[in-house]
């Protein structure tokens, strides 16, 4: 056997591999009434936790305009989970179209690996960021213990809910909020704001993965006084269980929370998809997606859309990750979460 | 005088036990069962339909058939010939193939979904050239195959091998000695023997794969209608407050394995009687 027949029945042995993939995940998704269609019919974005609604009723009305416009029939679908692991599974080879993920590092991490251009922040509007959060206070009906301000949540006896920031996005936000606002003290400093951290998550029992881990811990196992949310997850909880259970605490000061989103290069190009993924993150900026995003709780950045659902978004003072305080996602990753950062060293589990 | 009964416990003893052996059945196996059924059937028959024919559940609901039909059928024919070699063959190695088929009930679950990502993930030994050959295993139906057949490997064979040693080798020997091939001799002589014990290997297995979660997990990706198994899809929806649902499909699951688990009771209350007529 020659050098190129040995290539070409390789070749042929992968494509009948690859057929036959095909084929048994076509089998396994007929009968739900999904056709496999060529170039570009399926739509994976990967995204983290608390996005799973959003997601599901922005990925239904994407594939209807999509349709419409290019006459393509698409199938959206998506992945959700803790944003680093997500990024992980990304990087590990997850198919995904676009990364829709809680905070730019993870996306870094992915651009590190060459799979996203390194420029991809800068490819959309907004830092790449469509929507934003921030992260709030989700309390036991009356407030019992009377949670007003993060310096409360370091009180001897207060139960503190939050995911590990090793794994979750929403928990480096949180921990960063707490962060600011200890800085930001009378006399504050990082040494004070190390004791504040400390004391902090002396009072968390339990570190969860996921942002929805935890909230089902506060929420339905009924652990904690208080579960530090993502604004949105604090308000699907009140939705999902009533009011009569839970109250929404804003702090007079949090972080701005901005949630990016790319197009996963490499996966798109190889795919043949890049056309209906880069439709898909314009249409989170446009009204329609906006306005679907308020309905989910995220801030929208569109001022007409935020405007109009000013009475869902109290004003608070909003710290960004750009802060001094921070100096951005690469710095504050390597001071904080990495391993032997302050949170390795300040996160004494058990005592 | 009368012969003393082999078990002299006095009848006090024999009570508490049985009542002890009892209590704790009910509280870790009747009670938690019943918990899926009755959560599931809260509101009613029409929430737990509405959540079984969800297109997602459906996807979730083939794909755990099917990778069940590939794995089973697999590790059963594996398991057999491993069962056969340790059983009737002496051969350097013995031993440690025996430890061998055993390796996947002592590695954590985590870990066997991570070595497939390690062996063929993006950055996995294998991974660059599968991507030249646009080859995915991780994270779609070849990883899901294979992490289920690395855990419900030892099932099939770790049921024959007592039997089979037990049975000894003189059958086959004779069997040779009269002439019969190696196939002849399996078909004929092996395989009628087994059969019983053979069927309830396969059934445990089926019923592990069906409800494999962890290693499955790893291998994922967690793509809704994709790539979530049963086990998958009952996380997901228990995390999306979807609870009458999550207990639906977990009492489906629950009742696959119920199914299972009473074949193989079936079968084997029929098994030697059946084995002796024949």
């Amino acid at each position: 056997m020659t050098g190129s027949d040995e290539q070409a029945s390789i070749h042929a042995a992968a494509r009948a591999w690859r057929r036959r993939d095909l084929m048994l995940g076509a089998a396994a998704l007929l009968p739900s009434g999904v056709a496999f269609a060529q170039g570009g019919g399926q739509l994976l974005n990967v995204s983290y936790d608390p996005t799973r609604e959003f997601y599901r009723e922005f990925n239904t009305g994407f594939a209807e305009r999509w349709k419409a416009q290019s006459g393509q029939a698409i199938r959206a679908s998506s992945s959700h989970g803790g944003s680093g692991r997500q990024a992980r599974a990304v990087i590990d080879g997850l198919q995904a179209d676009v990364v829709t993920l809680a905070l730019a590092y993870d996306i870094d991490a992915i651009a590190e690996q060459g799979l996203i251009a390194a420029n991809w922040q800068s490819r959309l509007p907004q830092n790449s960021a469509p929507y934003t959060s921030t992260i709030v206070f989700l309390v036991r009906k009356g407030n019992p213990k009377n949670l007003r301000d993060w310096g409360d949540l370091a009180k001897p006896g207060v139960a503190v809910i939050t995911p590990n920031p090793k794994t979750s996005g929403g928990a480096r936000w949180n921990y960063l909020a707490g962060w600011a606002w200890a800085l930001r003290q009378p006399g504050g400093s990082p040494d004070t704001a190390q004791a504040y951290i400390a004391a902090l998550f002396k009072n968390v029992p339990v570190l969860d993965t996921g942002a929805r881990g935890s909230t089902t811990s506060f929420v339905q196992r009924g652990q904690g006084d208080v579960l530090l949310a993502w604004e949105n997850e604090a308000h699907l909880a009140f939705a999902e269980f009533g009011n009569d259970k839970f109250d929404i605490v804003y702090p007079p000061l949090s972080i701005l929370a901005e949630p990016p989103v790319a197009v996963v290069d490499r996966n798109v190009d190889r795919r043949g998809t890049r056309a209906a993924a880069e439709a898909y993150l314009q249409a989170l900026y446009a009204p329609e997606g906006q306005a679907l995003a308020a309905k989910h709780f995220y801030r929208p950045r569109d001022a007409g859309v935020l405007a109009a659902h000013k009475a869902r978004f109290p004003q608070l003072e909003l710290v960004t990750i750009d802060d001094p305080a921070f100096g951005g996602w690469k710095t504050a990753q390597a001071t904080h979460f990495n391993d032997g950062g302050l949170f390795d060293r300040l996160y004494q589990p058990g005592r | 005088m009368t012969p003393r009964p082999a078990i002299a416990e006095p009848r006090w003893a024999r009570i508490v036990l049985c009542v002890l052996a009892l209590v704790l059945l009910g509280l870790f196996l009747v009670l938690p069962l019943a918990a899926v059924f009755t959560e599931a059937l809260r509101r009613g028959w029409g929430p737990v339909w509405q959540a079984l024919s969800d297109p997602d559940a459906i996807a979730a609901i083939e794909l755990t058939l099917l990778v069940a039909a590939i794995a089973v059928p697999v590790n059963t024919i594996g398991g057999v010939a491993g069962a056969w070699c340790i059983a009737k063959f002496d051969f350097p190695g013995r031993a440690l193939l025996l430890a061998l088929i055993e390796l996947p009930f002592s590695v954590s679950p985590v870990i066997s979904g991570l070595v497939w990502v390690l062996l063929f993930g993006a950055h996995g030994w294998f991974g660059p050239w599968l991507q030249a050959h646009d080859l995915q295993i991780v994270f779609a139906l070849p990883g899901l195959v294979l992490a289920t057949l690395f855990v419900t490997f030892p099932f099939v064979a770790r049921t024959l091998i007592p039997l089979m040693q037990e049975q000894g080798r003189s059958a086959e020997e004779a069997a040779a000695t009269l002439g019969a091939s190696g196939w002849q001799t399996f078909f004929r002589v092996t395989l009628p023997e087994i059969r019983w014990a053979l069927l309830s290997g396969v059934l445990l297995c089926n019923a592990r794969a069906m409800g494999e979660f962890g290693a499955v997990s790893v291998v994922s990706g967690h793509v809704r209608g994709e790539t979530n198994t049963m086990p998958l899809h009952i996380e997901i929806l228990y995390n999306e407050y979807q609870f009458v649902g999550a207990f639906a499909v977990a009492a489906l699951l629950a009742l696959l394995a119920l199914v299972t688990l009473a074949a193989k009771a079936l079968l084997e209350r029929g098994g030697p009687r059946g084995s002796l007529a024949a």
